[in-house]
């Protein structure tokens, strides 16, 4: 296990490698550049502050500069907001995003596979039909309609909750931004662990443990619920990725201090040192967490030998 | 025949749902299960054989219906509740599957396998059951038994598999095994090592079985007594002597024939019987196998015959009456 491990992890550093020089090459291949959007510079000073960012030398002068920066550590300065440093960006809003996604991870997992596991015991019946009916919907409608229907539900109409903004951490903001992205990624649980359940629960094996005249409950808990667990995995490393982008969504709307605002204010302004720190952040987890899922595969089953 | 019966099925039908219409799998099935002996089914793909095992624990599929009596020491277990059934299960009446590579829950140690049932059905500590484990595990003669309860059903080969099945079966001596086809998935030389633990431990244990097959050969071997199935029908039961010496209905004689022998004219063809097995779904009205038989009469295909006794409790369900083309040999 620890071997592949450090295997998966030597084998991400090519991976990685190839997408710091692919947002590299593409961001600088884009027009424009990130002082061209401001009032324009008399061309003196335009070059002047070109030179200091060293934007003035060749492109693979700049792409050597940036690895050995990186590989120090350092993301570089933002160009858009003067004197902060891109991880200072990350270490201010990646916590933000780290909270809202883990709450709706957890709340995803919880609630997907229960409504999943209850389907499927009431297989074909109204009980099985409606919630995931509903699922149905909740993956379809994307989460930037859900987010603004909740806002007009429970904070506009109903005052239970707030309809935005940070205010310092205060968990209340938390609850809508968190249902509104876990929405999507719940009824896909639920419809993802329904199905692996109805299969499990046909299969030879838990029929084995009816015939030894086990009940239900024992059955579904003890012989099923981990087999119909092994889909869900796999599904655990996109989903975590679907739901750190689909945060750069949802605190748009909620006006949340995450990382996903800089990002997208980076990308329109060409705030080269920021967009690509953060896409190497993204690309670093999506390579993470794929690892943790299947490190938690190898876990699950017996059979599989890491 | 002892007068006690463990299972008396009368006029069962089992009928499953399905988009192509009803699926008859059994019709109008009569059976007498007694304590201690040894019930061979035969029959082909499809003739419902297994099906009828899965009734008597009422594990069939959940389209299925079952109509008629099953009845165990008195206690009648068509529409029997959840708790009573799962009573029996396991504890009274035990079930062995065809494929021991499939019916072991991967995810789960043997050992676990093993006690879970004896843990649910008598009141004993996990030392204990875990004890009887290593003692059910010796019984079916697999080796290193403690190690073997640590394991996962992968680390086993088939034939290991199947032993553990048996073991877990055997692990509350029921009274009854139901066996369903349960050396088809093995290899020939595994095949006949566990028909051989399960005479071993039927007479250790003095438990009855019933087991489900398509291999005659195995049924003359060790069956006390054998039930042949068609279309969901039983054609005809009786000793195991009755059935593989004086059968008195086509397809047994049909099948009987198409058994391949040692020492045979290797050009000469064997035999089979021309055609299909019914399909379920569309039973015809008279007697199923009349498109295929060779003594077939114009009322085969107007009524289905009933069981009719032949002699003693030899039964068989036809209404040709004379003999058989050439006279059953005797079988080595």
């Amino acid at each position: 296990m620890l071997r592949y491990t450090l295997r998966r992890l030597l084998g991400a550093i090519p991976t990685m490698l190839v997408i710091i020089s692919l947002a590299f090459v593409l961001l600088h291949a884009a027009p424009g550049g990130p002082f061209d959007a401001q009032k324009a510079l008399p061309p003196e000073i335009k070059k002047s502050i070109e030179h200091t960012y060293h934007l003035d030398e060749p492109l693979y002068e700049q792409y050597g500069r940036y690895l050995v920066q990186i590989l120090h550590g350092d993301f570089g300065p933002s160009y858009q907001y003067r004197g902060t440093r891109v991880n200072d960006l990350i270490a201010e809003g990646f916590p933000v995003d780290v909270g809202i996604g883990s709450i709706a991870l957890a709340l995803a997992l919880i609630f997907g596979t229960a409504i999943g596991i209850l389907a499927a015991l009431r297989q074909n019946s109204v009980w099985d039909y409606l919630p995931m009916g509903i699922a149905m919907l909740g993956i379809s409608i994307p989460s930037f309609v859900i987010a603004p229907v909740l806002i007009l539900i429970f904070a506009v109409t109903l005052h239970w909750l707030p309809a935005g903004a940070w205010s310092g951490g205060d968990p209340s903001h938390l609850v809508l931004p968190a249902l509104a992205l876990a929405a999507p990624y719940t009824a896909y649980v639920a419809r993802l662990m329904r199905g692996s359940m109805v299969e499990v629960l046909g299969s030879p094996f838990i029929r084995t443990a009816h015939a030894k005249g086990l009940p239900l409950r024992t059955i579904v808990l003890r012989h099923a619920i981990k087999p119909a667990l092994m889909p869900l995995v796999s599904f655990l490393g996109p989903a975590v990725v679907g739901i750190i982008t689909g945060s750069i969504v949802i605190e748009t709307i909620f006006g949340l201090p995450g990382i996903g605002r800089y990002f997208v204010d980076g990308a329109l302004n060409r705030d080269y040192t920021v967009v690509l720190g953060v896409t190497i952040l993204y690309g670093a987890l999506i390579l993470l967490f794929n690892l943790l899922a299947d490190l938690a595969y190898a876990l699950l089953d017996p059979r599989i030998r890491l | 025949m002892t007068s006690e019966a463990l299972i008396e099925v009368r006029s069962l039908d089992i009928e499953f749902t399905t988009p192509d219409g009803l699926v008859r799998a059994g019709t109008g099935l009569d059976l007498d299960i007694h304590a201690g002996e040894f019930v061979g089914i035969v029959g082909e793909s499809g003739s419902g054989k297994s099906q009828l095992l899965l009734a008597l624990l009422g594990l069939n599929a959940k389209n299925g219906r079952l109509r008629g009596s099953i009845r165990y020491r008195g206690t009648e277990l068509v529409g029997a509740g959840k708790n009573e059934l799962g009573r029996i299960r396991g504890d009274r009446i035990s079930m062995i599957f065809q494929d021991p590579m499939t019916a072991l829950n991967p995810h789960l140690r043997i050992g676990r396998q093993l006690t879970e049932g004896l843990q649910r059905h008598r009141k004993t500590t996990a030392a204990a059951a875990r004890a009887r484990a290593v003692e059910m595990l010796r019984a079916v003669h697999l080796t290193e038994p403690e190690r073997r309860l640590d394991q996962y059903p992968h680390e086993l080969s088939g034939g290991m598999r199947q032993r553990v099945m048996i073991a877990m079966a055997l692990i509350c001596e029921p009274e009854l095994i139901l066996a369903d086809e349960p050396t088809t998935a093995l290899d020939v030389t595994v095949q006949a090592q566990i028909l051989e633990l399960l005479q071993e431990l039927r007479q250790r244990f003095g438990t009855a079985v019933v087991m489900v097959t398509h291999d005659l050969g195995v049924v003359a071997q060790i069956a006390d007594r054998v039930a042949v199935m068609y279309g969901g029908r039983i054609v005809e039961r009786g000793d195991v002597d009755d059935i593989f010496y004086r059968s008195r209905h086509p397809y047994t004689e049909g099948l009987r024939r198409a058994i391949p022998r040692l020492g045979e004219d290797r050009a000469a063809r064997l035999a089979t019987i021309p055609g299909n097995p019914p399909n379920l779904a569309q039973l015809p009205r008279g007697c199923p196998f009349a498109p295929r038989c060779a003594y077939h009469m114009p009322r085969c295909d107007a009524e289905m015959p009933t069981l009719e006794t032949v002699a003693g409790t030899h039964r068989k369900a036809c209404f040709y009456d004379g003999p058989l083309a050439d006279a059953p040999e005797v079988l080595a």
